[in-house]
Parts: structure tokens; sequence; C-alpha cells
């Protein structure tokens, strides 16, 4: 099983989902702190699931002031890239880089494939936060019974 | 003052507040901090550090904690005090001046780095910080605090040889005690 972690770890850094920030953090782990990028992840998504409401509500009022939207995205981006999620971290810099053009429509298309990213990453870290605390702690493998 | 004070402060364990808006960002600066054997306080703001330190004029808070911080790192992009701005009061304050004050940002801007620096930053780091950068800077500080400890310490003990590896101040001062001293 653990092998099964390690791969899904592989494939979502080889997709691009993750990058090598990620794998920074997983060696802050030990015994005494075995699910901290878990805990990472879950308070990443709870910052970021209010900045995609914020960002949502500001585009929904239609008038674009880019500055408050650039501002959103640069926490963003921030805490995208302390966690290794390289994809999302894109969209950021795509989105920001709209902002400063004052591209509305670009801000627009640009939002909409960062929530995907977002979604799909969530999905896949869940799926892997699973495994991997089933499978175990890693130096001291036990069998299952 | 007996030579066991002087000691005392520099145990091996230093306190370091760090400042950061990004709630993501404190969880992994304080687990980095941890790892490298630091006592970690952090806050959300830079307004926050300043009631932390006891420097928000609010004069009642500065005597009631025996306070040792012995590091600041510092997010530079927060809404309201600025990294910048806190280093600044922090360097403009007679209690904490001395503190080393660090600056973490993920933009990599020549002059905000220059403007840090200048106004007396120990270090700029690049976002996001990882554990070699902490040991690193943990080092320096280290060592920073060693040297503070033989200045202060050659006030009391006379050490010809020591004067050499002294700053310059320390240098003409001990010589013209030893003048007085002459002339006395």
């Amino acid at each position: 099983m653990q092998r099964q972690v390690a791969l899904i770890k592989q494939s979502l850094l080889d997709q691009g989902y993750l990058d090598e920030q990620f794998m920074e953090l997983e060696e802050l782990q030990d015994d005494a702190n075995p699910n901290f990028v878990e805990e990472v992840a879950t308070l990443y998504f709870k910052d970021s699931a209010r900045l995609i409401n914020n960002i949502d509500q500001a585009l929904e009022r239609g008038s674009f002031d880019f500055n408050r939207l650039d501002n959103y995205m640069h926490q963003f981006k921030g805490s995208s890239t302390s966690i290794g999620a390289s994809k999302v971290k894109t969209e950021c810099t795509m989105f920001r880089e709209y902002c400063r053009a004052g591209n509305a429509e670009g801000c627009l298309r640009t939002f909409k494939q960062l929530k995907k990213e977002h979604a799909t990453l969530r999905k896949k870290l869940e799926q892997y936060f699973q495994l991997a605390r089933q499978a175990g702690p890693k130096e001291t493998a036990r069998r299952p019974k | 003052m007996a030579l066991g004070d002087l000691s005392s402060s520099s145990t091996s364990e230093l306190h370091v507040l760090a400042v950061d808006d990004s709630i993501v960002d404190r969880k992994v600066i304080e687990r980095l901090l941890r790892i490298s054997a630091c006592k970690v306080t952090t806050v959300e703001s830079g307004t926050r550090a300043l009631q932390y330190l006891g420097l928000d004029g609010d004069k009642g808070s500065s005597g009631l904690k025996d306070l040792k911080v012995n590091l600041i790192v510092t997010d530079y992009s927060m809404p309201g005090l600025t990294g910048y701005e806190l280093l600044k009061k922090i360097k403009e304050s007679s209690a904490f001046r001395e503190i080393p004050v660090v600056i973490m940002s993920s933009e990599n801007i020549q002059p905000r780095i220059e403007q840090c620096m200048t106004e007396g930053a120990e270090d700029f780091l690049l976002k996001p910080v990882k554990l070699a950068d902490v040991k690193r800077l943990k080092e320096l500080i280290m060592r920073g605090g060693e040297a503070e400890q033989e200045k202060t310490s050659n006030l009391i003990i006379s050490s010809p040889k020591r004067i050499l590896q002294n700053n310059f101040f320390f240098n003409i001062f001990f010589i013209i005690t030893i003048i007085v001293i002459f002339i006395a």
C-alpha cells in the first residue's frame, strides 16, 4: 500500500498538480507530526475557499476593481505556492496579469479555469491523504492485521 | 553584574516571533522554526506584532512580559502595517532595535530588497521559505549572539587579546578607560 501512495504522489508531481514544495513539506513530517502536510492542506483549502468566495462576489458585482482582485489573487498565489499547488499557482499568475492589463474577460476566463484546477487538486489530495493514512507511517510500516 | 547573568541569556533555544497574514504560511514557518529547535510565537499582522512587543503605545503592556525575542521574521506584503513598516518601527525602538529582523517575500523585487536591507533588515528570504534557509538563519543569529556576549563580557574581564576582535567603538571605550585609570 505504501507503494500505491508513492505512485499516486509521483503521478501528481508528473502531471504538474504538485511541485517540489509539496515534497519539501513532506520532509518536515516525523513521528511526532505525521499529518503535517494534511494539516497544511486542510488550512489551504479552507482559506482558498474563502478567497474564491470573495473573488466570486467581486466578479458578480460586475464592476471590476482590478486592484482588489489582484490583492485577493496575491494571497491565493502565496498560499498555493507554499503548499506546492503548481497548476493553481499558474492560473493565479495569469489572472494577475489580466488584472494588470485591465482585461475583465481574461480574468473571468482564467478564474473559471482556476476553480476547476482547485477542485481537481482538492479531490486528488483528499484521495492521497486518505490512502496515506491507511498505509500508515513510512518508516515503521506495519502489516495489516 | 555577575557573569552568570550574561550566560543565562544565551540559552540555545531562540525565541522567534513570526509575522504573516497567511494562515498557511504561518503554519509552515512555525514548523520550520520548531524543527530548527526554536521557540515560536506567530501573529497575523504587524499591528499584533507591535502589541506583542509592547510597542503599540499602550505603555502598560511592555512591562508585563518577561519578553525575550531573539529574532523577528516577517512577511513583507501584509494588509495594514507592511513588513517594511514593522521593520522601521522595530529599528526605531530603543528596546528592540538590536533584535535581528528578517523579511520574507514571494516577490523578488530588487528595490524592495535594498530598501529593507538599508533599513537594517538582517536578511531577505524568498518564499517559499525552505528548511535550509531557516537553519542558515539560526546559525547566523546564534553566532551573532555569541559575539554580543563576548563584547559585553569584555567590559568586565579585560583581555588584551580580545580587544582586537571587538568593534571599533568598544576599542576606543576600553583604551580611554585604561588611560583614565593610569592618570588617576
